[in-house]
């Protein structure tokens, strides 16, 4: 057996890639299925690393460079892995029109990080969005996936404090 | 499946429902779930469990009620009661309250013009049906359009419908469909497809999601009628990731069809077949233009290539395809029944039916809304949405997003139709309404969109890739107190040649919001490069020179 082939086994048993490997299947290996089967990474990952890159490149007989350059355009990919929590505060126009610009600048100063950049201990990352489409609820930020609506600088500051704290 | 068939499917859900003396409606699309409408849905089941009511009281999940500032929203049928604000604690209430006296304190009467001023047509179902039962949409007449247009119209009638319904593209540009249904049809090819394009881009916006999420049946009864007018047997929606309930939904749907056979392969038992995938979009405004869509389903990046040939000609993979947005699928059942003489008789001469917009911003009833093409920004802003929140003064509402315009007070009583909205420098758009107060920066604004641009730009031409950035540093200046006066001329310069040089539509539109900012409040930019204040008080001025 070689390298390569073991790397292959390994890869089988991770459990996390079933759900990449169905993908591909169910587009039966063909280049279209590229963005989806990296949405599946994503899901399963939680970002997109190198390695995984390589090996929907091979799966899917596509050059590296051509997933790279697919994983790199669309800003829903992400090649950093999270932090334990996440913080996403929404600029879209509603959200910046009611204020959420400020909101971003309270979580900067409060973590002392910036979008897209994840605090030191690995507890918090903060990124931004372009609309959640909760524009009726705006300013939005997202913490860890759930939608927060009407927000202020205080109660975003609430919410970053209770998830950075916390231990587990 | 035969017509008789299809209705008894809707006669018994119908049946079913009303066998329940009282209906309790729970909003569960989006917005209401974010203010935990999930938990009030579960509490009022409990509580109508713990009372011993179930044969006397549903509850129900609903799609968008509308008014999703007073979320979460209950409706209470078949009184017509609406609650808003409801909480986990107000179950017990209101099952107190069926058959006597509403609860008062989640009273909604006080925003009754927001419901009375609408006209409804592709929200029809919106808060009424659950959007995962396909028998309740059956109930309200869903899939006898694409029955009527499979068993007693061709092709080539179905097509005069829709042309004769005068329907436009609601994805922006406001294309008549049936020109475009057209073109589609005429081309010979085995091989065609149909996209929906869901990637709904304007950051501000919410229409698609809402009736992807609240009415998905809707749009792919509207696709299977497409592919059998324009002969394509496979469809795909293009859906943002960021939507992942509209994403669930729709797949919940095709399932749905496809096992009731009214998707799938021989539909209502004719030779006609139509398959629809799901494909996930993955946060590039670009995407939304048609061709960097179809390189977007096709594995790659999303870049716009030259039209023509139009996707009509060659799109997916090289063959025929035909794309619209969401709403103007929505809006295609209902002219197949109802005919396109009825659809034409609503809105203006050249601007037909209703318009989906999602108001938001500085305005008191925040929401989503339909009215009839030809509305008044008047009505819109101080009827439906009731007026700029605290009593502030109202200064300009956006449409159309990133490619828009701001329209200033002085064309509050203009008509919402194509025609007038480019007229004075905007356009209809998708449907995003943004309010906007005394208390916003016009030139912050204009700032804020060529941001949005500058950092959507694909790249592929030096026009937007390099001129969305000297705009974007020019307003920087400008907003940071070191504008010059000569800046003025720089900007238009630099707007028109973006606009005229551009591949695609969205180097072509970005300049849109800086022109018309500077058209209406040019005072706004001289007090910030000669008197360097911002009267809004938005900007943070610190002079270097
Ligand atoms: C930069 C850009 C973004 C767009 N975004 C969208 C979008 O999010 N949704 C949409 O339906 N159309 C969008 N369009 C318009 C589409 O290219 C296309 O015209 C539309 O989907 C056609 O459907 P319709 O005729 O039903 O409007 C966009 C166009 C451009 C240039
Ligand atoms: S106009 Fe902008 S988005 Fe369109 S092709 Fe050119 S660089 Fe790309
Ligand atoms: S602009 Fe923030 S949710 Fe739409």
């Amino acid at each position: 057996m070689d390298e390569k082939e073991v790397d292959r086994i390994k890869v089988n048993e991770d459990r996390r890639w079933r759900l990449v490997n169905r993908t591909m299947r169910l587009h039966g290996h063909q280049p279209d299925a590229l963005i989806e089967t990296l949405h599946a990474v994503q899901e399963s990952f939680g970002f997109l690393d190198i390695d995984s890159l390589k090996y929907v490149a091979e799966s899917l007989r596509l050059p590296l460079s051509l997933v790279y350059g697919v994983a790199t355009f669309y800003h829903f990919f992400t090649l950093k892995p999270p932090g334990e929590h996440t913080c996403v505060v929404c600029l879209g126009t509603a959200c910046y029109i009611a204020g959420s610009s400020n909101i971003l600048k309270t979580v900067e100063e409060q973590t002392g990080i910036k979008p897209g950049e994840t605090t030191p201990d690995r507890k918090l990352s903060l990124l931004t969005a372009r609309c959640m489409g909760s524009c009726g609820l705006a300013p939005v930020v997202v913490f860890d996936g759930e939608v927060h609506g009407k927000m202020s600088s205080a109660s975003v500051l609430e919410n970053v404090g209770r998830l950075l704290n916390h231990d587990d | 499946m035969t017509i008789e068939e299809l209705q008894d499917i809707g006669k018994i859900e119908k049946e079913k429902q009303e066998g329940f003396k009282y209906r309790i409606h729970v909003c569960v699309a989006a917005g209401c779930l974010s203010s935990q409408s999930g938990l009030v849905k579960e509490a009022l089941e409990k509580e109508v469990a713990r009372r011993g009511l179930e044969s006397w009281a549903l509850v129900k999940g609903v799609g968008c009620l509308g008014l999703c500032t007073a979320g979460p929203m209950v409706a209470i049928e078949p009184d017509g009661l609406l609650y808003q604000g409801v909480s986990v604690s107000d179950a017990s209430d209101i099952l107190e309250a069926l058959g006597g006296p509403p609860v008062n304190r989640l009273d909604c009467s006080a925003h009754l013009p927001f419901f009375a001023r609408q006209r409804k047509i592709v929200l029809e179902n919106c808060g009424h049906i659950d959007p995962e039962s396909i028998e309740d949409y059956v109930a309200e007449g869903g899939y006898e359009g694409l029955y009527n247009a499979l068993r007693t119209m061709t092709p080539a009638g179905v097509i005069e419908q829709i042309t004769k319904s005068g329907l436009r593209g609601r994805g922006g540009a406001g294309f008549p469909t049936g020109l475009k249904w057209t073109a589609v049809s005429k081309t010979k090819s085995n091989v065609k497809f149909v996209i929906c394009n869901a990637d709904e881009g304007d950051p501000g916006a919410f229409m698609d999601r809402s009736v992807l999420e609240s009415d998905p049946h809707r749009v792919l009864e509207g696709m299977a009628i497409a592919g059998l007018a324009v002969g394509a047997n496979y469809g795909f929606v293009y859906v943002r990731a960021e939507y992942p309930l509209a994403v669930k939904r729709i797949r919940t749907a095709i399932a749905r069809a496809e096992r009731l056979g009214v998707l799938g392969r021989n539909i209502f038992n004719t030779t006609f077949s139509f398959d629809v995938t799901v494909r996930l979009g993955a946060g590039a405004f670009v995407c939304g233009e048609e061709t960097a869509l179809i390189a977007s389903i096709e594995g790659r990046r999303g870049s716009p290539r030259p039209r023509p040939p139009f996707p009509s000609e060659l799109g997916l993979w090289g063959y025929p395809t035909l794309i619209n947005n969401v709403e103007t699928f929505a809006n295609v059942p209902p002219i197949i029944r109802k005919g396109g003489a009825w659809f034409a008789s609503i809105g203006t001469e050249k601007s037909k039916g209703t318009k989906v917009f999602a108001l938001a911003g500085r305005v008191n009833n925040t929401g989503l809304i339909e009215a009839p093409m030809g509305t008044t920004l008047r009505e819109i802003v101080f009827d439906i949405g009731g007026g700029v929140t605290g009593d502030r003064k109202f200064k300009a509402i956006l449409t159309g997003g990133p490619s828009g315009g701001c329209i200033p007070a002085q064309f509050l009583d203009m008509s919402m139709d194509y025609e007038s909205l480019a007229q004075v420098g905007a356009i209809m758009g998708s449907g995003g309404l943004i309010v906007m107060d005394d208390s916003s920066c016009m030139v912050d604004v204009a700032k804020f969109f060529i941001e949005f641009c500058m950092s959507e730009s694909c790249g592929k031409c030096v026009p937007c890739r390099v001129g969305t950035v000297q705009i974007y540093n020019l307003l920087k200046r400008i907003t940071e107190g070191g504008g010059k006066p000569s800046d003025i001329e720089l900007l238009e310069e630099l707007c028109d040649l973006v606009k005229n040089t551009s591949l695609c539509g969205l180097g072509q539109t970005a300049p849109n919001p800086v022109l018309s900012t500077m058209r209406y409040f040019m005072d706004e930019y001289k007090a910030h490069i000669e008197d360097k204040v911002c009267p809004a008080g938005t900007c943070h001025m610190n002079p270097t020179e």
